[in-house]
């Protein structure tokens, strides 16, 4: 038999069974409105010659754990009862088919030409709709063709994917499929990046099931903005993983974060989710120097939303080390953290900033402004930013900054009403343990401390003598009591 | 007062021996003023304010402890806790200086020379100097136990370290309240210096008070665990001559021992200020221990 004449059996052979399908309403079928619309073509097509009637009662391929090896025909005649015509119709039929394999091409062609996709697909899916097909490895072969049909790649031949697959029968190991054959740029992307050899399969493990694969528009599309987050969970919030490949948890802290949550539960298209920050195909480690997470690049990357602040910050001081190549300037993530996005502003601003400025932090804690910031809940109090000012922090000798001597007046004004030339003398991050930058402050904190040594020790040892005298009186006066 | 002094000291009570001495000495139980109503409300006002100033203040000064910052939450954050600092400190102002206007009509007006110098005055001298020798003597068995007077030596010292430090952490304090009206025409340092003196003044006090009065005047042996004298202002007969030997028997001299007798305090005047003098010694007890483990893990 001609490869040609093959498959225009078993395209014959599934108009038929869907076509019975349709007349039997049988329930152990998943109803599948694209093999309905087939069972009317093959009705309209039941006429074309007498090998067809046949096929009129053939089981589905559907039962079988595998596609059968054998012929088709031969199926028919073995396994149905209702091939009751014996080998003289069966003989009849392959002697019609051998005849007109040319007439049947050209009605496949015919066919082809009203309906392309019916053509291609049904064949395949005259076995593999049903979707709970295995292979002999046990790995699911079976396609949803309804979901397919609405997938992004509905209106392709499953050969178009299926390269290796060109006649039935197919081989039992068909290739690979090789999503890189069109999306030839995503696929070089992917190359050189963090999952370039992850174990699953690089494209559907983001991109779903893959004749499932939805455009990016579809909000049901795994990569669909306000999904990513949640496609990209399935690995990263993964705590076993996390911890197998070195990485943070991520996905709580993102999800918990102003990101996430206006992702999830505002429904921001705009908010940054894991693609904003991350890219999509060639993810590359923050340790990588092309990453837009590598240190230098994160003020660029966040500054794709952020335009305002990355301005202000490449203003500031710790923009202009950052850019003169500083490594140990901070960049957005130092302060705001790079997934649970800290507002430092709050509360939290004094330890971030102090874990580099460390003697500042010591100083700001001897203060009454942090003592405020200790207990209170409801208090405004001075931080950092209140002073020093937040993404645009100048050095005090820098006019413009809010701590040069001429703005101190106005800066500490904005909490203290009155304050004035005098009043902002004050020292904020004074040192009295330091003597040469602060004598007086130092003598002075060093006589106190001398007072309440010297007062607590000499009344502490006055107390102790006079324990240790009276307990001896005391002990003395009972003994005179007990000789009386 | 008889019966209460036998069950105080004498715990395995049928002991016949003991209580027919006491019957046979017969001289009924005299009681005599030590602290006149005003000084036992000023000491009443005092030490409220100062507990309260010294709950707050601690908690500022150790505001990184959690203890602290519980409090602080208990009570409504950091508002709740500086008025109330602020709201102790002006009471205690104002008893400050009702105290000197007071100490100054008594010297100015009513001329009472024994206030400024003498046996009965505050004012330290060479007397003092004596018993603090003597005291040490006598804990090393080097000689008798010194005949105190009215005031003892740790009394005195009590009384100057409070004056002197309501003056400095008063004043320290009002600087930091209104600093920009004190920025005006103090010197750039002084707005750091007041800082760090009121805490460490005030540091001092807390300990100080919270120790070694408490020790001198409550938990040391003679008077464990509680003297009542500042709250009820009296004190009985033997107390008299045992703590103030001097001034007993300089009264007895002058003959003005009976002008000082008074009459046994009502029973509910005793236990309230039992009740009242163990709740201040153990809050400040309690304050004094988280004061020390914080101070030493800063």
């Amino acid at each position: 038999m001609s490869p040609s004449g093959k498959l225009k059996i078993v395209w014959a052979r599934s108009l038929l069974s869907s076509s019975i399908k349709q007349v039997s309403g049988s329930k152990s079928e998943t109803p599948n409105p694209s093999i309905t619309h087939v069972g009317l073509v093959a009705a309209t097509y039941r006429p074309t010659g007498p090998g067809f009637s046949l096929f009129h009662s053939s089981e589905p391929a559907q039962q079988h754990p595998r596609r059968p090896t054998t012929s088709p025909i031969a199926t028919a005649e073995s396994v149905l009862p209702s091939a009751r015509q014996g080998s003289t119709t069966l003989a009849a039929a392959r002697e019609f088919i051998r005849s007109r394999v040319l007439f049947a091409a050209c009605v496949v062609l015919f066919l082809a030409c009203f309906a392309p996709r019916l053509n291609a697909q049904t064949d395949c899916l005259s076995c593999h709709s049903d979707v709970t097909m295995q292979d002999a490895n046990g790995h699911n072969v079976g396609v949803n063709a309804d979901t397919f049909h609405s997938s992004v790649h509905g209106t392709l031949e499953c050969s178009a994917c299926h390269t290796s697959i060109t006649a039935y029968p197919h081989p039992d190991h068909p290739q690979a499929v090789k999503c890189a054959a069109c999306h030839a740029d995503e696929a070089a992307a992917v190359v050189g990046s963090v999952h370039e050899h992850a174990s699953d399969h690089p494209c559907t493990s983001c991109h779903g099931t893959a004749h499932a694969i939805l455009p990016k528009d579809n909000p049901k599309s795994a990569v669909y903005p306000l999904n990513i987050p949640a496609t990209c969970g399935k690995c990263h919030g993964d705590a076993a993983m996390a911890k197998q490949h070195h990485l943070a948890n991520v996905y709580p802290q993102y999800m918990d974060s102003i990101h996430g949550y206006a992702v999830s539960q505002e429904g921001l298209l705009v908010a940054a989710n894991c693609e904003s920050c991350h890219g999509s195909h060639h993810v590359l480690s923050h340790t990588n120097p092309l990453s837009p997470t590598f240190k230098t690049a994160i003020p660029a990357t966040c500054g794709k939303c952020h335009a305002g602040i990355l301005t202000q910050y490449m203003t500031g001081i710790h923009g202009q080390a950052m850019a003169s190549g500083n490594q140990k300037a901070p960049v957005c993530t130092d302060c705001h953290t790079a997934h649970t996005i800290v507002r430092p502003t709050m509360a939290q601003s004094t330890p971030v900033c102090g874990s580099c400025h460390q003697a500042q932090l010591s100083t700001y804690r001897d203060t009454f402004h942090s003592q405020v910031s200790n207990l209170g809940s409801y208090v405004e109090v001075a931080r950092c930013s209140d002073c020093h000012g937040e993404h645009e922090i100048l050095p005090a000798s820098d006019p413009r900054s809010p701590v040069n001597p001429a703005n101190l007046v106005k800066t500490c004004g904005r909490c203290h009403q009155n304050a004035n030339a005098g009043f902002v003398k004050y020292e904020p991050h004074a040192n009295p343990h330091n003597r040469r930058l602060y004598p007086v402050l130092f003598y002075i904190r060093s006589f106190m401390v001398l007072l309440i040594t010297g007062v607590m020790t000499f009344f502490l040892l006055h107390s102790l003598l006079w324990l240790i005298r009276s307990l001896i009186e005391k002990a003395h006066r009972r003994s005179v009591k007990g000789e009386k | 007062m008889p019966d209460q002094k036998n069950s105080g000291t004498d715990i395995e009570l049928p002991n016949p021996s003991v209580a027919p001495v006491i019957n046979a000495e017969k001289v009924p139980e005299r009681f005599f003023t030590r602290f006149t109503l005003l000084q036992r409300y000023m000491h009443a006002i005092m030490f409220t304010t100062f507990l309260g100033l010294a709950a707050t203040g601690l908690t500022i000064r150790f505001s990184t402890n959690a203890w602290a910052q519980h409090f602080a939450l208990a009570i409504g954050g950091f508002g709740a806790i500086l008025f109330l600092h602020k709201l102790c400190a002006v009471v205690l102002s104002l008893e400050f200086l009702y105290h000197v206007q007071n100490i100054a009509v008594r010297i100015v007006v009513r001329k009472e020379k024994g206030l400024l110098w003498g046996p009965e005055s505050m004012v330290p001298n060479l007397k003092d100097l004596k018993d603090i020798i003597g005291n040490f003597r006598w804990f090393f068995g080097r000689g008798p136990k010194p005949k105190l007077d009215r005031y003892a030596y740790w009394e005195k010292f009590d009384y100057w370290s409070v004056f002197w430090g309501m003056i400095i952490i008063g004043a320290s304090g009002y600087v930091m309240w209104f600093g920009p009206f004190f920025g005006k025409f103090l010197p750039g340092w002084a707005l750091n210096a007041v800082q760090i003196v009121h805490g460490e003044e005030a540091l001092l006090a807390a300990t100080f008070i919270f120790s070694i009065h408490f020790i001198n005047a409550h938990l040391r042996p003679d008077n464990f665990p509680m003297d009542t004298t500042i709250f009820t202002g009296t004190q009985t007969e033997e107390e008299f001559k045992e703590r103030h030997p001097e001034e007993y028997a300089r009264l007895v001299d002058q003959g003005r021992l009976e002008q000082a007798l008074t009459t046994k305090p009502p029973t509910w005047l005793l236990n309230f200020s039992k009740v009242t003098g163990f709740t201040a010694v153990l809050i400040g007890l309690l304050l004094l221990v988280l004061t020390v483990s914080a101070y030493f893990r800063e």
